[in-house]
């Protein structure tokens, strides 16, 4: 069963990026993208109920399907099917017509190798998955080919190859580690990484981690080794930003929960949680600091998706069934509230013809509906209730506070507050600033805009309401998988 | 553990291979002609590509000749060819404006390879020879990697900046052949590939930063600031 739905959610993306190449026509290339994403969000609901029931791999164990990966996988699929619905209203708008199919084939493509790391049961393929989402976002990111995309495109490749390569070192000192207890040659799975870690030797095993930890750090945007996110998520069309910070940051994260349920219950473990803590919340204050001083609307979402990164690590680190439980909500919750903030960000930079926040203003005359949603989305994603982001963020507060680290609980809670406030000024200035009336263009096909924006704002609410049943048991299945038992 | 009963003439074999390929890394933070990066990388990959077969010659691993042969394969020949490509159109010979002169961080360079040692030093737990070839293989692979942050960070070309990522993935790769010879060959020869991709993407990068950016200097490249 789990085998026919990981063929399913691979199968269709791979077609949407052969249909798009073969015919070369934007408008069939729009078409099957959005229908490929439907596809896997479809397919995923029922892959995470499977994973739930029972972790399985197959294909000469080459591929594994758990909770935690199926998890991954659902946000990651909903990000896809919003920013590929938002692709086809926004795109159409650059003029960029003949190169769309190239465009739709390169999205999908990203796609699916994000969708592939979830999925590797092998360690090593798991890094090639993940440098192979940079290699293919690259090009994505400087679709626009002008001199500011181009240059965001080559700082992202330079700093994520770079600083992935060490991961690609921890992982072999992983293996290297492991191989005194399951012989010279075993195959790299996270279960014998899982199996060895105890005994391996632990100053090796410490900075094994943290060559991982950094390498996938800097994939997942955490500061300091966050200098390509706010360029590359600022640079690139508002669709991809959205499957940059919404899906790419939670792909990495991915690697960094796997390795702390590695190193759980080994001598460095409490070391490892410390580590990821201490990188959680120093992006979170800088990306706090940059909020309060931002100009450029873009980039004012990208450094919230340091934020937030920096959040989720704080739940992954606080741990303990809350910890995690409070992590993996705010992923979701994240993925579908920053997909919204980009969405709204696309729409105002088009019809205003600008990316300065000094240069928007009165958003609501010029679009009544999908300017409150941003507005909205913009006081969730600052962490207000009743919005989703605010439960999570408050059940990671409550992970924190019963722990030893009660000193970054403190942090945060202060600079949750700069955030709160630093973030919204610049949305009363564009929404309520006084100033002249601005020209705008008005935009065709704004339905394919606004729909995307609906479907991200009402589960934002409505898991801001209730945090169904049915998810904390998830959650909790996912922390057992995490801490011990099977992974 | 293969490690375990190395002979003594084995591990000075494979010291002498990895400290020539430490000493090639050298060279490319001694020089500022993007030709003799090229050079020296190739000659470096070279050196990888013996060690392999040597390691898979005395330690019974049959499979690592397939890793020699595609490593001078693909990182001796069809990488340096791709480089040398690029540096021709790019029309730039030499790094001009580097933050540190070669001399300059030449010293630094080996300042960094005794931090990478303390830290090898730290990570291995065995005695005699087999910890000494450890130790060794460790050192390297950390050097390298901080060798080419190096040159990542000190030079501004375009071309220094890929070669300087094919510096780090080299460290990984050397010590992976010593260190760990019965990783899947799969993985390798995935990563191989990759590489090659890697550098595919760079090039064509590159011809947008010239095309777009009007410059390949990442010196240059400072619009996108805050």
């Amino acid at each position: 069963m789990a085998q026919k739905l990981v063929l399913v959610l691979f199968l269709a993306p791979f077609i949407a990026v052969v249909t798009s190449l073969l015919f070369r026509r934007s408008r069939i290339s729009e078409y099957v993208t959005v229908l490929a994403a439907i596809i896997d969000l479809a397919v995923s609901v029922p892959l995470l109920r499977e994973a739930l029931r029972h972790s399985s791999t197959f294909w000469h164990d080459y591929v594994l399907v758990d909770n935690l990966g199926a998890w991954v996988i659902l946000c990651i699929s909903i990000v896809y099917t919003l920013a590929s619905i938002y692709a086809v209203g926004y795109m159409r708008l650059l003029d960029e017509d003949p190169r769309l199919p190239l465009f739709y084939a390169l999205f999908s493509g990203f796609a699916f190798t994000m969708l592939a790391a979830c999925v590797m049961n092998n360690v090593g393929v798991f890094w090639i998955a993940i440098e192979l989402t940079t290699l293919i976002s690259t090009f994505l990111v400087g679709f626009e080919q002008e001199a500011e995309s181009t240059e965001a495109a080559w700082k992202y490749i330079v700093v994520v190859s770079a600083g992935i390569s060490l991961a690609l070192l921890g992982t072999v000192l992983f293996y290297w580690g492991g191989s005194y207890v399951l012989g010279a040659s075993y195959a790299m799975t996270w279960a014998a990484l899982r199996g060895s870690a105890a005994q391996i030797y632990p100053p090796l095993l410490t900075v094994s981690f943290m060559l991982v930890l950094v390498g996938y750090g800097t994939k997942a945007g955490l500061a300091p080794m966050h200098t390509w996110l706010p360029d590359a998520h600022s640079e690139s069309p508002a669709p991809v930003s959205a499957m940059l910070s919404g899906a790419l940051l939670n792909a990495s994260m991915l690697g960094i929960a796997r390795f702390l349920g590695v190193v759980q219950g080994t001598s460095v473990s409490r070391f490892a949680h410390s580590a990821v803590i201490a990188f959680g919340i120093f992006s979170f204050v800088l990306a706090t600091l940059f909020i309060v001083r931002q100009t450029g609307i873009k980039r004012l979402m990208a450094y919230s998706s340091v934020e937030h990164i920096g959040v989720q690590a704080l739940g992954l680190g606080f741990g303990g069934a809350l910890g995690v439980a409070g992590a993996l909500y705010h992923m979701l919750n994240h993925s579908l509230n920053k997909s919204l903030m980009f969405f709204g960000a696309g729409n105002a930079m088009r019809a205003y013809e600008t990316k300065e926040i000094p240069m928007i203003r009165h958003v609501l005359r010029a679009s009544p509906v999908s300017g409150t949603l941003w507005l909205l989305g913009a006081v969730g994603i600052a962490g207000a209730p009743p919005f989703a982001l605010f439960l999570s963020e408050f059940t990671i507060l409550r992970a924190g506070i019963v722990g030893r680290y009660r000193w970054a609980v403190i942090l945060f809670v202060i600079f949750l507050i700069i955030v709160f406030i630093g973030f919204l000024s610049h949305f009363r200035s564009m929404y309520f600033g006084s100033a002249d009336e601005m020209p705008t263009r008005k935009m065709p096909w704004a339905v394919w805009r606004a729909i995307p924006m609906w479907l991200a704002f009402v589960p934002l609410l409505v898991f801001g309401l209730w945090w169904p049943r049915a998810m904390w048991d998830a959650f909790m299945k996912i922390y057992a998988g995490m801490t011990g038992g099977t992974p | 553990m293969f490690l375990a009963h190395v002979s003594s003439l084995q591990a000075s074999i494979f010291s002498l291979l990895a400290i020539f390929s430490l000493l090639l890394a050298f060279v490319m933070l001694g020089s500022h002609w993007l030709r003799n990066y090229v050079y020296a990388f190739a000659a470096e990959s070279w050196l990888i590509a013996i060690l392999s077969a040597v390691v898979g010659y005395f330690g019974g691993y049959p499979e690592l000749y397939v890793i020699a042969i595609l490593t001078a394969l693909f990182r001796g020949l069809v990488l340096p060819y791709l480089l040398m490509r690029i540096v021709q159109r790019l029309n730039v010979r030499r790094e001009i404006h580097a933050v540190l002169q070669p001399s300059a961080s030449l010293v630094v360079g080996a300042l960094l390879v005794m931090f990478a040692f303390v830290i090898a030093n730290h990570m291995n737990f065995q005695a005699s020879t087999a910890g000494q070839v450890v130790v060794l293989a460790l050192t390297i692979m950390l050097s390298m990697k901080l060798l080419g942050f190096l040159m990542l960070s000190v030079r501004d070309e375009a071309i220094s900046q890929i070669l300087g990522l094919l510096v780090l993935e080299n460290g990984i790769f050397l010590g992976s052949q010593i260190l760990v010879p019965g990783m899947p060959m799969l993985i390798e020869i995935v990563i191989l590939f990759d590489l090659l991709i890697v550098v595919a993407c760079f090039g064509m990068l590159v011809r947008f930063l010239l095309v777009h950016a009007g410059t390949t200097s990442s010196r240059q490249l400072k619009r996108l600031v805050g």
